[in-house]
Formats: C-alpha cells, sequence, structure tokens
C-alpha cells in the first residue's frame, strides 16, 4: 500500500508539471486556434535556463548563497521561454491564423531548430542540474512513506502558479481580454481590444509557463535537447482530456492522466500502463467528443 | 480511363516520365544506388497515401507511420520465418522464449502476405470508425493519431519477445527462396516498387479523379455543407483512411526487404511527421507531388546527412516553416504558378499578333 502512495504521490507531483506545460498550451490553442508542437522545446529552454543559471552561480558567485540559486531560475525560466516565444509568434506563429493543421507542421519545424540549437550551444548528452541542498531529504509521514522535499517544493510551486493564472486571467483587465477574445474574436476587436497584442502576450505567457515546467523538471533528472518530446504528447493528452480552452478542464485532465498512469504502471507495467491510459482517454472522448469542460457553442466549426 | 484521357492530365504526363526515369536507372546507377532508390520509392508509395488523405480530404494524419510498421513488420515476420527454416527466431530464444508464439505461427506461409493489407485496414477502419462517426476532426484527430504511433512504439519496444524491441526485426537472408544480398534480386526488388508505385498511384489517380474524389475534396473544404447536401462524411472518411493505411502497410513491405530491416523507430512519432512534409514539399493534393516530394526530399536527406548531420535538422526544419508558410502548394504549386503566367503571357501575344492593328 506504500508502494502504491508514494507512487500515487509521484505521479501527481509529475502530473502537476505537465499541467502547467498544458495550461499554457491549452491558453494559446483556446485563444488562437494554433496548434504549437514546439510547445515541448520551450520545456527545454526553461530547463536549459536554470542549467545555465546554476553554472553562473557556482562559477562566479559565494558558495555560500549557491543553494539560492533556484529563486533566480524560477523568472529566468519564464523570461527565456517567454522571449522565445514572443519571437515565434511574431516570426511564424502570426503567418497560420486560421490555419490549424499547418500550424502543426511549421511548429514542428521550429522544434526540430530548437532541438538542434540545443545541442549545437550545450552538446548532444544530457546534462545534470544540481538541486540546492535544501531540497534534498524527505518528509517522513511514517516509516516507509517518505515524500521526496523535491516533489513538494514542486507542488507548492504549481500551486503558486495556477493562483497566479487564476489571478490573471479572472481578476485582471488583461484577463478579461483574454477571455473576451477567446469568446468572440470579432466582438472584442470591434469593442476596441487590440487582439493582435493579445496574441503576442499571451503566446509569450504560455511559453513562459512551459519554460517554468521546464524549470521544474530539473529537480527530478538530467535534461537533454530532446526533453520536449517526451513530453509533448502527454501534454497534448492532457489539453485533449480537458477540453481545449478550458483551464479547469486542463486542470482535471492533468490529475486523471497523472494518477491513472500511475494507477495502470503499478497494477501491469510500465509500457502496459501508458498504452492502457492512452486507450481510455480516446474510448472516453466517444462518449464526450470535446472533452471533460466543454464551452457549449452553436456554432458548427468549434 | 483510357490511355487517351490518362496522357491529357500534365500531372500523368510528368509521372510517365519519372517511371520511365526510375525504370532506366540502373543503367547509370551502382546497386548500391538503386537499392537506396527503392527504399525511396517504397517512400513515395507511403506519401501517395499520405496525399490521399491529407491534400485531397483535409485529414491530417499524424501515425501513418504505424500503418508503414504493421505492413513492414508483416513482411519481416515473414521473411525471419523463412530465415529461421522452421526454427525459432534468433531473438525469441535470446528473449527466452521456448515455443513459437500464436502470433508468430501464420508467418511460415506465404499467404501470410495478405496481413500486410488486412491489418492496416483492420487497424484503421476500427481508429476510423471510432473517430470519424463522433465527428472528432481537425487539430483533435491529428493529436489522437499522433498517441496511437507513440502507443505503438512503446507496445512494441515493450514486447521485445514478440517484436524483437529497439532493435527490431533484422538478418533477413532469403525472399521465396532467393537470397537477399544478391545484385539480382535487389533488382527484381527494385522493379517490384516501381510496379506497386504504378498500381498505388493509378488507384489513387482513378479515386480523385471519379465522383468520390470530387466528394473527399468537398469534405475537405465544407465538411459540414457536405453534411447538409445528405452524405455521410464518415464513412468517406473512413474509407479513405483505410485505403491510406493500406498503401501505408503495402510501402512498408516493400521497404524491408530491400532495407533489411524494421524497427520501433521508423513508425514513431518523428517519422510520422516528416512523411507529411514530404507532401507538403511536393505539393498536396496533386499525387504527383507526394511522388516528386518523398524521392527529393530522401534524396537529399541521404546526400547532406551523410555529411552534414547537423545542417540536415535545420534545414528540414526550415523547410517545414517555408513551406507551410510561403508556398502552401509545393513545388508543384510554384511550378503551376509560372506556367500559367508563361502560358497566359504566350497566349497573349499570340492574340496580339492575330489581331488586326487598330492603326
Amino acid at each position: 500500500m506504500d508502494t502504491y502512495l508514494l507512487q500515487i504521490f509521484n505521479g501527481i507531483s509529475v502530473s502537476s508539471i505537465f499541467m502547467l506545460a498544458a495550461l499554457g498550451l491549452a491558453i494559446t490553442f483556446g485563444l488562437m486556434k494554433i496548434i504549437n508542437m514546439a510547445h515541448g522545446e520551450f520545456i527545454m529552454i526553461g530547463a536549459y535556463a536554470a542549467y545555465v543559471i546554476q553554472n553562473i552561480f557556482s562559477q562566479y558567485l559565494p558558495a555560500s548563497i549557491f543553494d539560492f540559486y533556484f529563486f533566480i531560475a524560477i523568472p529566468a525560466s519564464f523570461l527565456a521561454a517567454g522571449i522565445f516565444g514572443w519571437v515565434l509568434e511574431r516570426l511564424v506563429i502570426c503567418h497560420l491564423y486560421g490555419r490549424a493543421l499547418d500550424s502543426i507542421l511549421a511548429t514542428w519545424g521550429v522544434s526540430l531548430i530548437l532541438q538542434q540549437l540545443a545541442r549545437s550551444i550545450f552538446g548532444a548528452p544530457n546534462v545534470d542540474v544540481k538541486s540546492p541542498d535544501w531540497l534534498n531529504g524527505a518528509l517522513l509521514i511514517h516509516p516507509g512513506l517518505q515524500l521526496p522535499y523535491k516533489r513538494l517544493f514542486i507542488m507548492l510551486m504549481v500551486i503558486i502558479c495556477m493562483t497566479a493564472i487564476y489571478y490573471l486571467m479572472y481578476r485582471s483587465n488583461y484577463g478579461r481580454k483574454i477571455r473576451a477574445v477567446m469568446q468572440n474574436r470579432a466582438m472584442a476587436a470591434s469593442l476596441g481590444i487590440n487582439t493582435r497584442k493579445i496574441d503576442a502576450y499571451t503566446f509569450a505567457f504560455g511559453s513562459g509557463l512551459a519554460g517554468i515546467a521546464g524549470c521544474a523538471l530539473t529537480l527530478l533528472g538530467s535534461i537533454g535537447p530532446t526533453l520536449g518530446t517526451n513530453y509533448i504528447v502527454d501534454t497534448f493528452m492532457v489539453v485533449v482530456l480537458g477540453g481545449v480552452g478550458s483551464l479547469w478542464g486542463t486542470i482535471a485532465g492533468g490529475f486523471l492522466i497523472g494518477t491513472g498512469n500511475t494507477t495502470l504502471e503499478f497494477l501491469t507495467d510500465a509500457t502496459l500502463g501508458k498504452v492502457l491510459i492512452f486507450t481510455l482517454v480516446i474510448i472516453f472522448l466517444q462518449w464526450r467528443p470535446k472533452g471533460l469542460f466543454t464551452i457549449n457553442s452553436r456554432s458548427l466549426d468549434e | 480511363m483510357t490511355t487517351k484521357t490518362f496522357f491529357k492530365t500534365p500531372a500523368n504526363r510528368i509521372f510517365f516520365v519519372i517511371i520511365l526515369l526510375l525504370l532506366l536507372a540502373p543503367l547509370f546507377l551502382s546497386v548500391f544506388r538503386i537499392n537506396l532508390l527503392g527504399k525511396f520509392i517504397a517512400y513515395a508509395i507511403l506519401a501517395l497515401g499520405i496525399d490521399l488523405i491529407w491534400g485531397y480530404t483535409g485529414i491530417l494524419s499524424l501515425g501513418h507511420g504505424v500503418f508503414f510498421g504493421l505492413g513492414a513488420y508483416a513482411m519481416g515476420m515473414y521473411l525471419k520465418m523463412e530465415a529461421a527454416h522452421g526454427r525459432l527466431p534468433d531473438f525469441m530464444s535470446w528473449s527466452g522464449l521456448e515455443k513459437l508464439p500464436a502470433l508468430w505461427a501464420p508467418f511460415s506461409s506465404p499467404l501470410s502476405l495478405a496481413l500486410i493489407i488486412i491489418i492496416p485496414a483492420i487497424l484503421a477502419a476500427i481508429i476510423g470508425f471510432l473517430t470519424f462517426k463522433n465527428r472528432i476532426r481537425g487539430v483533435y484527430f491529428s493529436i489522437l493519431s499522433q498517441a496511437l504511433s507513440l502507443i505503438f512504439v512503446i507496445l512494441f519496444i515493450g514486447q521485445q519477445a514478440y517484436t524483437g524491441g529497439t532493435n527490431g526485426l533484422t538478418g533477413f537472408r532469403t525472399m521465396f527462396g532467393l537470397p537477399l544480398a544478391a545484385d539480382n534480386t535487389k533488382y527484381l526488388l527494385y522493379y517490384a516498387a516501381i510496379f506497386f508505385l504504378v498500381i498505388v498511384y493509378l488507384y489513387c489517380r482513378f479515386l480523385v479523379s471519379h465522383r468520390l474524389g470530387k466528394i473527399l475534396m468537398a469534405i475537405r473544404d465544407g465538411e459540414n455543407r457536405v453534411r447538409f447536401s445528405g452524405y455521410n462524411p464518415a464513412a468517406y472518411k473512413i474509407f479513405v483512411y483505410v485505403s491510406s493505411a493500406v498503401i501505408a502497410g503495402i510501402a512498408g513491405a516493400i521497404f524491408v526487404p530491400q532495407v533489411g530491416i524494421i524497427s520501433p523507430a521508423e513508425m514513431g512519432i518523428v517519422p510520422s511527421i516528416e512523411m507529411v512534409i514530404w507532401v507538403a514539399i511536393g505539393g498536396r493534393g496533386t499525387l504527383i507531388g507526394a511522388v516528386i516530394g518523398a524521392i527529393l526530399v530522401n534524396g537529399l536527406k541521404s546526400g547532406i546527412s551523410e555529411s552534414f548531420p547537423e545542417v540536415w535538422s535545420y534545414f528540414l526544419g526550415l523547410a517545414f516553416i517555408i513551406v507551410v508558410i510561403f508556398m502552401p502548394e509545393g513545388l508543384i504549386g510554384l511550378v503551376k504558378k509560372y506556367s500559367t503566367r508563361i502560358a497566359w503571357r504566350v497566349k497573349k501575344e499570340k492574340t496580339a499578333e492575330k489581331s488586326p492593328s487598330i492603326n
């Protein structure tokens, strides 16, 4: 039982990272109807940003403050991925509005280039990011069940980010504009909202969230140029299961896939668990083709 | 379709020229290059299937590697059984199996080669029924098809004792008794590949130039209007998905004896999406563009990535972006644009000569 609880705990902490990345994806897809295949590469950019910050701290700054590098790494990852996102939106995405299928192909090309760029700069082998000392160790619930601090910290970080996103989307002027453009672009534009500006900022913001996810992933293992590809399909499944464009759906989808995956892996084995969870998602979509949470609309081609 | 009407379409004329060139290629190229070209022809067949579903029907499937892989594995399993001479295939004994699994039993007979067509067809029919019937379309279908290819790769790697795991199937010796390493067999396989390319091309051309093709294009351009006109788009989509999957399976079966190996790496997410870009570069919705794109891109790939693997990634990435954004009609689209422009200019000059001057 204890192993199972630990597995579930690990599953939730990993899927909370996906939730963060998937939220970025869900917002941009809901807003612009663009599928960003390079979203996984923003995770990778965030992870490498954390790696660079760690290197700067260990080389140029006194050892006593090394432990605090992670607090710099989080905003740095957000900024790095966000800037890349903004540039991508300006250069590529802005040509692809209304061409959802084409956007898949073009952004896949972007992801190839970004991966190769990472390979050229940091080398093909994976690199390790040393996590701060205060994160090594575990919370002892009772003998046999220990919850690692790292994973607790990740969950805390995700919860903080979620709260921030909630306030941004539902309590701020900017969020109101985003939701307005999501619901009805033409109407929002005619009421004086600069939709192009909203698009660019939101895309950058969504990419930044993926960057934070990448920063969190550095705590769990080594990172490499293909880091993003390993997670992109999972992230997309979270979005599809939850219902595209719905934030609550994304959170629920991430939670379901995370716990479902670990439970099935625990009951069967690692490969079969993954196959089963995808099969279950496809079967579920038979029943609710638009995912868990849907925004009802009378238009035909939504 | 008579021969006369067939050659009226410029695309068919180009196809005829390409086939002629391919038939004559063994006169100029070494066996090694011919073998490579045979592989590209297998890819060209695959690209035809993708053009049918993506270029004509507007369904972007990112899981065609699976159907290619299933066809290839069916062929590979047959070749493996032939190489084992009634004993257990080598990788099974390495994985600790003592008896031939029931899954492999049919592959000792050449009749099992029918499975190259049957397995992809059944899988595509099931997936197509479950998705298209529920009106799952557009990007949702693309994402699901991508998950499909991920599932199959995980499954094939995980079930090492049955599929050979990451290494896949290799170590084939003979096909119908002919040694695969011999030059003559290689030429034979090359001509067989061309034969299948012609068959598949004619099949696709037949489909798209008849009423069915019109409905497929109508589904691409406005599915709801098709539905409101009394057609059932789901049935047509399932049909085209199955056709396309079978074509991919055939391509896989042609690929294996020439290349000598099939592994999960050929059916994953990355190759599946690369297949689509061959069609995009050549020109979607033209059939001939798919053939040209597949042969051209793979020719470039083996040329560039042999010496500069890094450059190839950048090149392919840029190709994805530039083709999609700036030339959605692909190379064929470019040619069409310029040839109509020239034709228009020639026509204008001619009429200018003919018309009596005002003065």
